[in-house]
């Protein structure tokens, strides 16, 4: 075992890099759940995001394309939930497990022929030398546009929930549709742009797994990491600073254990693979003691009965 | 004008038709989604649907109805009693993985002793490791309050890292020249779960899914137990008043939907997979949550749906070497299934009302 070969540095940077899938999922979900509506299909949605980012990278040779077009595939197989909970009215918990199961089924069938190759190489952020700092370098300006994307997400989430009076309605109808609907919002349409926002944002982290983390395409890739997007958003109480944190955390504790696995850690693999989920049910359990923070209307079916 | 309204009583033909419309609807887009792969539409219906019960090679594709539908109905069984109550097991893929391994390693601890309590054990090991899986959730919602699902689902990605652990590692088969994967359980005549009639597929599993089916039958119909679980569901706090302990709920459901998973699960690795390997789940617990929504949370749907679904594995198995349909399109298929029988149970619950409402 050689711990000295794990450089804190590169640590740090490769962190970040890896929290960005989750960190995205969970920031997206964040604001579908403050909307009042519980998506169980983030696994469903990201898988998509994935493969059609990739499949869309390979085709066109522009990866940042792939990921616009993941965001429409999320976004796409999203429209499929909101169909179901708030056109036909069906229960959010079946209908987003619905959506899970489909979205793995559908990538396994797109991605087929895609197997095995290689996707185009992101272009590099205009920082210049910047990246070669010592330290500094590779932390903040190491990465790829995505890592800035979610970052500038989390930042955008937190403003417009907080300042803004979209963010205002938003949270209202996440707290009482019925009293948002006699104000005269339209709560089903409201809720199905956040559910759009969702799957958006779940499809773009799909695709930093495929096209940057990986990168490559293999069935079911995704590995859980909607479900954690779902519990980091409980974990971090509907607040999207603490998602970015709880992100991190994770991020932090699957790279290192990947860093442990590569050190040679005399404890076998398997095991150090268990231990995001594990940990996450940990988390889950020290903060399941505050509820209140939890949208009102959370996984409620609203039907204007007037 | 056309108002939406909901109505006062579940419809009660509409809850029967609505699985029988979804079925047809899953034909249709199923079809659409077949020809846009290249393949002849019906031919693929055709393929998948009737020559597996009616066509040339029936024989040979019946009995695997009965082994590939009874970890299904075993595990939906289990799994309906809790969603009755709103108590959601997604894990029942873990419960069935960790059944079978306790099932497999209380089995080869004895091996090459040859004995007639062996299998039983077995089977009480598989149990208990499913159960013992499913109370990590149970005890964590009921101490913390902790969400069941997610923990669940969790557990379910730690389950396949022990699974993989376990062929690779504690159970490996020490004569398999290095291979990963256990003894093979079919020939260590004392835990194999054989057919107990040749060639009818019919094996312990199966007595133990009718079994099930008939219990939770008289329990959700006939027993306090049963009522306490629909009210739970239906209406919480009505649930409460009434005397309901949500805690112990919660352990029954969370713990019988892990035991009947377990025990799925220890009757596969003793009988038609025969090992513990890296790939030996194939997803049973997730198809069983869509078995048991197609079923309408009740035993005898759960029966029919899950022989239906088993029917999908064993259609898309032989489209797949016939027609070179993509083994996802079925997955695929099954999926579409849960979307449509989701958006026709609307009309259980809501119907359109013609004209204006007079003024109350």
């Amino acid at each position: 075992m050689d711990l000295s070969a794990i450089n804190p540095v590169l640590l740090i940077a490769a962190i970040i890099s890896a929290a960005t899938p989750v960190l995205l999922a969970a920031i997206g979900e964040t604001v579908v759940e403050k909307s009042g509506v519980l998506n169980l299909g983030v696994e469903g949605m990201m898988i998509i995001g994935a493969v059609t980012g990739f499949i869309v990278a390979v085709n066109t040779g522009d990866p940042l394309i792939g990921f616009a077009m993941a965001a429409v595939g999320g976004a796409g197989l999203s429209l499929l939930f909101a169909f179901l909970t708030q056109v036909a009215l069906a229960n959010q918990v079946a209908s987003g497990l619905a959506l899970t199961l489909f979205g793995l089924g559908l990538s396994a069938l797109m991605g087929q022929s895609y197997v095995g190759i290689k996707p185009p190489r992101m272009p590099d952020m205009p920082f210049g030398d910047l990246p070669n700092m010592p330290v500094i370098g590779p932390i903040v300006f190491g990465h790829d546009a995505i890592v800035y994307v979610g970052l500038l997400l989390v930042a955008l989430t937190w403003a417009v929930l907080k300042f803004t009076r979209a963010g205002l309605i938003l949270r209202a109808v996440g707290e009482n549709h019925d009293a948002a609907h006699a104000l005269g919002y339209k709560v089903k349409r409201i809720r199905t742009m956040a559910i759009m926002f969702g799957g958006a944002c779940a499809g773009l982290g799909g695709a930093h797994i495929s096209l940057i983390r990986v990168p490559q395409w293999t069935e079911g890739m995704t590995a859980g990491v909607g479900w954690i997007a779902l519990a980091l958003v409980v974990f971090a109480s509907w607040k999207p600073w603490r998602v970015l944190l709880g992100a991190y955390l994770f991020g932090g504790i699957s790279q290192l254990q990947l860093n442990l696995q590569g050190a040679g850690v005399a404890i076998p693999v398997e095991y150090l693979a268990m231990s995001p989920y594990i940990v996450t049910i940990v988390v889950l359990v020290i903060l399941s003691a505050d509820k209140s923070r939890a949208p009102a209307s959370l996984g409620r079916t609203f039907h204007a009965s007037g | 004008m056309i108002r939406l309204e909901k109505r006062p009583q579940v419809s009660a033909f509409m809850s029967y038709a609505t699985p029988v419309l979804a079925v047809l609807a899953t034909f249709a887009a199923g079809g659409v989604l077949f020809y846009l792969l290249g393949k002849d539409p019906v031919q693929s219906i055709i393929t998948i649907f009737y020559d597996p019960i009616f066509g040339e090679f029936s024989f040979y594709y019946r009995p695997q109805l009965l082994i590939k539908g009874a970890p299904l109905i075993l595990i939906a069984i289990g799994l309906a009693m809790g969603f009755k109550a709103g108590i959601w097991n997604i894990g029942a893929e873990g419960q069935y993985i960790v059944g079978a391994i306790c099932g497999a390693a209380a089995g080869l601890a004895f091996y090459p002793m040859e004995a007639v309590w062996i299998f039983p054990l077995m089977i009480a090991a598989g149990a208990f490791g499913g159960w013992l899986w499913a109370m990590i959730p149970a005890f964590l919602k009921v101490r913390f309050g902790t969400n069941e699902i997610l923990v669940s689902l969790m557990l379910v990605y730690v389950a396949e890292q022990l699974l993989a652990s376990m062929s690779l590692g504690l159970l490996k088969n020490p004569e398999g020249f290095g291979f990963p994967g256990s003894r093979n359980l079919q020939q260590y005549a004392s835990a194999h779960n054989a057919e107990i009639v040749a060639g009818t597929g019919m094996h312990w599993g199966v007595v133990a899914a009718l079994i099930a089916v008939i219990f939770a039958y008289v329990l959700l119909t006939r027993h306090r137990l049963g009522f306490a679980i629909r009210v739970t569901g239906e209406a919480p706090r009505a649930a409460h008043f009434a005397g309901v302990n949500a805690a112990r709920l919660t352990f029954f459901c969370l713990g019988m939907s892990g035991l009947l998973a377990g025990l799925a699960g220890m009757f596969e690795v003793s009988g038609p997979a025969g090992q513990i390997s890296i790939d030996f789940n194939v997803g049973y617990g997730f198809t069983a949550i869509i078995v048991a929504f197609l079923g309408r949370l009740h035993p005898i749907g759960i029966v029919l749906a899950g022989l239906l679904m088993a029917l999908t594995y064993i259609g898309g198995d032989i489209a797949q070497s016939q027609l070179q349909l993509p083994a996802a399109a079925i997955q695929v298929f099954q999926g579409m299934l849960l979307f449509f029988l989701l958006a026709f149970d609307f009309f259980t619950n809501y119907r359109f009302r013609f004209g204006f409402r007079r003024a109350v």
